[in-house]
């Protein structure tokens, strides 16, 4: 059993003009402490509303299905009164754009010890204490605790931000673009210190993201989201060198390379609405191998090899070899 | 045309030479009647380039370096403390601002945002042609001729299947390529693009750099600025990092990437994330954050992070030159390399 499986999650929301919006179709995933897993796509794949549905912070119009079991237990279960005993203490978010995200007139210190009074973690002095611990961990010295959030850089504040959703300390951390909106040389230190708290402390991480590079030297592996659903996943190595889904492939083939010489091609066409019912294969429009199948039956994910499996109907045909 | 902004055929399309622009700070009531120093924010620090017709140069470096000051002092919508900019042989450096307008249609710059970029309530034909129309080019016919003609070139092929949407109808890609055909109605010579693909998804930004590379072979000068120093190396000729104001090294793109002299380029390169999981680098993290461009460090400013800053680093400050490791067009300004 692991730390966290994720099966059959579905999310899907209640549209005003009727109708119903498809966000999250079919999603699951493991991960075990320590472990790194990332969730890649570009915008509107439902890789945020996966990790809101594991938090269970998603609005009122949205309905959720499947299971989210945190050691056997299912998160999902009776709603709220299954997810609020371990939101925060178990299961923590760093939010997309969380740096921008603190009250302006507090101290920073007081806002990190907010979710332990709240948990009844720990209290006063107590969780005093343990800010200064939590700020020296992610790197910032206890004494600027006292400090307000403009005193901060962007980089300080996306670790304090760090440092607030390990308050609890929870075993399982969902991280939504941490580094986004960092320069270069903040996004290596904040990845650095991410890596150090799942290689010290067993942290499991899951990585949202859609930048493929930053996944591939953080994450030993990842799932591709594309319209919904997970397309391709596996350990990073094998997403790279061999990609059994087209998008996988042709995502990186989008993606510059610091020493790369080949062409970077853009991926024509746009992603699937999600409010009406997908036919085939959720890509094939856009797709350079799609053939008659993937017009009429959508693909499943299924093994392809050792821990990777991949949701396409390519991997079927017996004269397919693997891509180079 | 405006004749002091036609300049002669031979020189380079745009020369900046020892550029210096500074914001001041705020004194404060108390400030002025104690006589404070008035202090300044040294957002570009005396830098030089060279951009030709038909070269895509790009700015790169972390927030607070410079890069975006240095374009805005190019296109003269902030006012530089000192050092020529001249456009096309010209030197534009304190054209007054009623000459300022001719040269306007021959820059244009397009941003980061195309959400924010682009007047909701516009439809595409009318974004398009608003330039035109300002600088009161052409009768209504010879425009949308114009328009579509844009249009095609960044690829929103048939126009008239664009004409008539509005931005939210479109995707963040198409939006970009709107704005970009919006600053080419006016044939421009230079085009400044600010981070022109960050807030678009991996997918569409490669066809966004297609277009610049495409209008780049057409003959524009592209001055590029971004953080993504994997999108300058493989789309810009050359490249000029840039810290605290200055540009620590500058080249062509291979060369700078390839053999960088200047030890916090290498530390930049050493940072980005690669594609390949297995190509794992040994990252050369630099500790702390940029300094603050109103107390810049004495001699080299590089001098508080660089990990082989000597004791001549803390006093002296280095100019551009080409290091004996380096080929020739090739320069980094460090003592040491």
């Amino acid at each position: 059993m692991s730390l966290l499986e994720v099966t059959g999650l579905h999310v899907w929301f209640d549209l005003q003009q009727g109708g119903e919006l498809h966000a999250v179709q079919g999603v699951g995933f493991d991960l075990d402490a320590g472990e790194r897993f990332g969730l890649v796509g570009e915008s509107g794949c439902g890789k945020t509303t996966t990790i809101l549905a594991l938090m269970g912070l998603l609005p009122p119009t949205a309905s959720v299905a499947g299971t989210v079991a945190l050691a056997g237990e299912n998160l999902l279960e009776r709603g709220e009164r299954t997810v609020s005993p371990h939101r925060w203490k178990d299961v923590a978010m760093v939010f997309q754009g969380a740096m921008n995200a603190f009250n302006p007139v507090k101290r920073v210190g007081d806002q990190i010890a907010e979710p332990m009074a709240l948990h009844e973690v720990a209290d006063g002095a107590e969780a005093k204490r343990r800010v200064g611990e939590l700020l020296e961990l992610v790197g910032i010295t206890a004494a600027r605790a006292d400090r307000y959030p403009h005193e901060f850089s962007g980089g300080m504040r996306q670790r304090a931000a760090i440092a607030m959703a390990l308050a609890c300390e929870p075993k399982v951390l969902l991280a939504d673009e941490p580094t986004t909106a960092l320069d270069v040389m903040v996004q290596a230190q904040i990845l650095e210190l991410l890596v150090t708290l799942s290689d010290d402390f067993g942290l499991a991480l899951v990585l949202v993201t859609h930048d493929l590079p930053v996944v591939a030297q953080v994450c030993e592996r990842a799932a591709v989201m594309y319209a919904g659903e997970i397309v391709e996943s596996g350990p990073t190595t094998a997403l790279f060198h061999n990609p059994r889904h087209p998008y996988t492939r042709l995502l990186f083939a989008a993606t510059p390379d610091l020493y790369g010489d080949e062409d970077v091609a853009s991926i024509p066409g746009a992603p699937p609405r999600l409010d009406r019912p997908i036919g085939g294969c959720p890509f094939q429009p856009r797709c350079d191998r799609a053939f008659g199948r993937c017009e009429e039956a959508r693909p499943v994910l299924r093994s392809v090899a050792d821990r990777h499996a991949a949701a396409c109907h390519l991997n079927d045909l017996p004269q397919e070899v693997p891509a180079a | 045309m405006t004749a002091a902004v036609t300049g002669n055929g031979d020189a380079p399309l745009l020369e900046v030479e020892g550029l210096v622009t500074r914001y001041p700070l705020p004194r404060g009531v108390v400030g002025v009647f104690a006589r404070a120093p008035q202090r300044y924010v040294q957002a570009v620090e005396g830098i030089s380039f060279t951009l030709r017709r038909g070269e895509m140069l790009a700015l790169v470096g972390e927030s607070g370096c410079g890069k975006t000051t240095t374009a805005q002092s190019i296109l003269r919508l902030v006012r530089s403390d000192a050092g020529a900019i001249r456009f096309q042989g010209t030197d534009i450096t304190t054209l007054p601002s009623k000459e300022l307008r001719g040269l306007r249609r021959r820059m244009q710059i397009i941003y980061q945002d195309p959400y924010e970029s682009l007047d909701p309530r516009f439809r595409v034909r009318a974004t398009v042609e608003e330039p035109l129309v300002v600088h009161r080019i052409g009768s209504k016919e010879d425009r949308l001729h114009e328009v579509e003609a844009a249009l095609r070139l960044t690829g929103l092929d048939p126009p008239e299947l664009f004409l008539d949407r509005y931005p939210h109808e479109l995707s963040g890609g198409q939006r970009q390529r709107v704005a970009i055909a919006a600053s080419l109605v006016l044939h421009p010579d230079l085009l400044v693009a600010d981070e022109p693909v960050s807030m678009l998804d991996v997918s569409v930004r490669a066809g966004i750099l297609g277009i610049l590379d495409d209008l780049r072979r057409r003959g524009l000068g592209i001055l590029m600025i971004t953080h993504d120093l994997s999108t300058a190396a493989r789309f810009a000729d050359r490249i000029a990092v840039m810290y605290l104001g200055r540009i620590v090294e500058e080249g062509p793109a291979r060369e700078v990437v390839g053999n960088p002299q200047h030890p916090y380029t290498k530390a930049l390169l050493s940072v980005v994330p690669k594609r390949d999981p297995e190509q794992s680098t040994q990252p050369q993290i630099l500790r702390g954050e940029t300094p603050n461009p109103v107390d810049v460090p004495p001699g080299c400013r590089f001098h508080p992070r660089c990990p082989i800053a000597g004791d001549e680093c803390r006093t002296f400050d280095p100019e551009l030159r080409v290091p004996a490791g380096a080929r020739p067009g090739h320069s980094a300004a460090c003592l040491k390399a």
